[in-house]
């Protein structure tokens, strides 16, 4: 499976992962304690010239997820419009620039980096969620993903041999119910490895 | 043990897998991606502490920058949007559908359909256009106009959610563990 990190190295792949979270905490605290467009339109000119920065490839993948908020824009774009009041330029500009800036830490960190440090700020809840146990349960999570995607296309070809009608919600049951089932056989397979801490 | 950690984990794979699949248009015509319903079958199936711990999971994934969010979005990008008061609420939602489902003890389908009403439906886009209305700086009335045109296909799929936690539990009684 494919993350959203940019598979090709930036000087911002460089910079370690908790100072870009913290950087980036800080980034969205600021945003909204603008108000003006004035202020916020000179904030997304610097995070436009922070992904830039990253090369055209990088620039082209970093704005496909602010293309898909369209619809929030236009809808606010045309409220303000309605009411010719220029605040909607102010929260466009905020809810694209908060986005980009986080989606350009997301595209410049590992995984594996991004999880090592959700496992720092979790620590706190370690009694509550023991690191070894999250790591693990990650680990299992991202590996069955593709398993039961495998299955859920298995069962609608299923469906497909015996029925002229298309599948639709009627593999869920199956799909849970095997999710279910692989859930024992597997919690048996760790326990008879030693099980979890 | 093992049995309990391994279902929290399987479940956070079945959420992602549930937005992950297009082809799966639940009804036709109506644009609804199945995503909350896996939230909501979370809590119907898992009750209320293993479902919340399977959608916090699943949250994790997407926070590290796995796209497993309907329609292949994920990242921080996804918690500074205008949907983030819906991925605050879905640990919440699961929670109370499996809360309902374990403490009433109406008939399962009943109990079922009443916990993803409430928890998945009802409270997820009570807390959803709460985020809405802060992101957008809307009134929550204003807010709630964006949300209203997916009401239908929630109410589609808390149906659903309860038919399916039904059919599992006629299957096999004892993988039922929200009334185990």
């Amino acid at each position: 499976m494919l993350t959203l990190t940019f598979p090709e190295k930036t000087w911002a792949h460089e910079l370690s992962a908790a100072r870009k979270l913290a950087a980036l905490s800080l980034a969205t605290m600021g945003l909204f304690a603008l108000t003006t467009p004035l202020h916020l339109a000179l904030a997304a000119f610097g995070a436009a010239a922070l992904i830039a920065s990253g090369g055209g490839q990088f620039a082209r993948a970093a704005l496909r997820p602010l293309v898909m908020l369209w619809p929030f824009v236009a809808i606010v774009a045309g409220w303000h419009l309605w009411l010719q009041e220029a605040a909607g330029a102010a929260i466009i500009l905020r809810m694209l620039t908060a986005v980009a800036l986080a989606n350009f830490v997301t595209m410049t960190t590992r995984l594996s980096d991004m999880i090592a440090v959700l496992e720092w700020l979790l620590r706190p809840l370690s009694r509550l969620i023991p690191p070894a146990r999250l790591a693990l349960a990650i680990a299992l999570t991202i590996r069955f993903i593709p398993v039961m995607l495998l299955r859920a296309e298995a069962l609608a070809l299923a469906w497909r041999a015996r029925s002229a009608r298309p599948a639709r919600w009627r593999i869920l049951p199956a799909l849970t119910l095997s999710a279910l089932d692989d859930a024992a056989r597997v919690a048996e397979a760790l326990r008879a490895r030693g099980g979890v801490d | 043990m093992e049995k309990s950690f391994v279902h929290i984990a399987l479940f956070a794979a079945l959420i992602a897998i549930l937005g992950l699949i297009p082809k799966i248009d639940l009804i036709s015509g109506v644009p609804i991606t199945a995503q909350s319903l896996g939230i909501m079958l979370c809590g119907t199936v898992l009750g209320a502490r293993k479902g919340a711990l399977a959608v916090l999971l699943f949250l994790v994934l997407v926070a590290a920058g796995l796209p497993l969010l309907s329609g292949g979005r994920g990242g921080l990008g996804v918690f500074a949007g205008p949907s983030v008061g819906y991925l605050i609420g879905f640990p919440i939602a699961a929670f109370v559908a499996g809360w309902v489902v374990q403490n009433w003890q109406a008939r399962l389908g009943i109990a079922a359909f009443a916990g993803a009403a409430v928890g998945g439906v009802a409270l997820l886009n009570i807390i959803g256009i709460a985020g809405m209305s802060v992101i957008l700086d809307k009134t929550l009335p204003e807010a709630a106009l964006l949300a209203a045109p997916f009401l239908v296909g929630d109410i589609i799929k808390a149906v659903l959610a309860a038919l399916i936690t039904r059919a599992i539990a006629r299957m096999r009684p004892d993988a039922l563990l929200s009334r185990a």
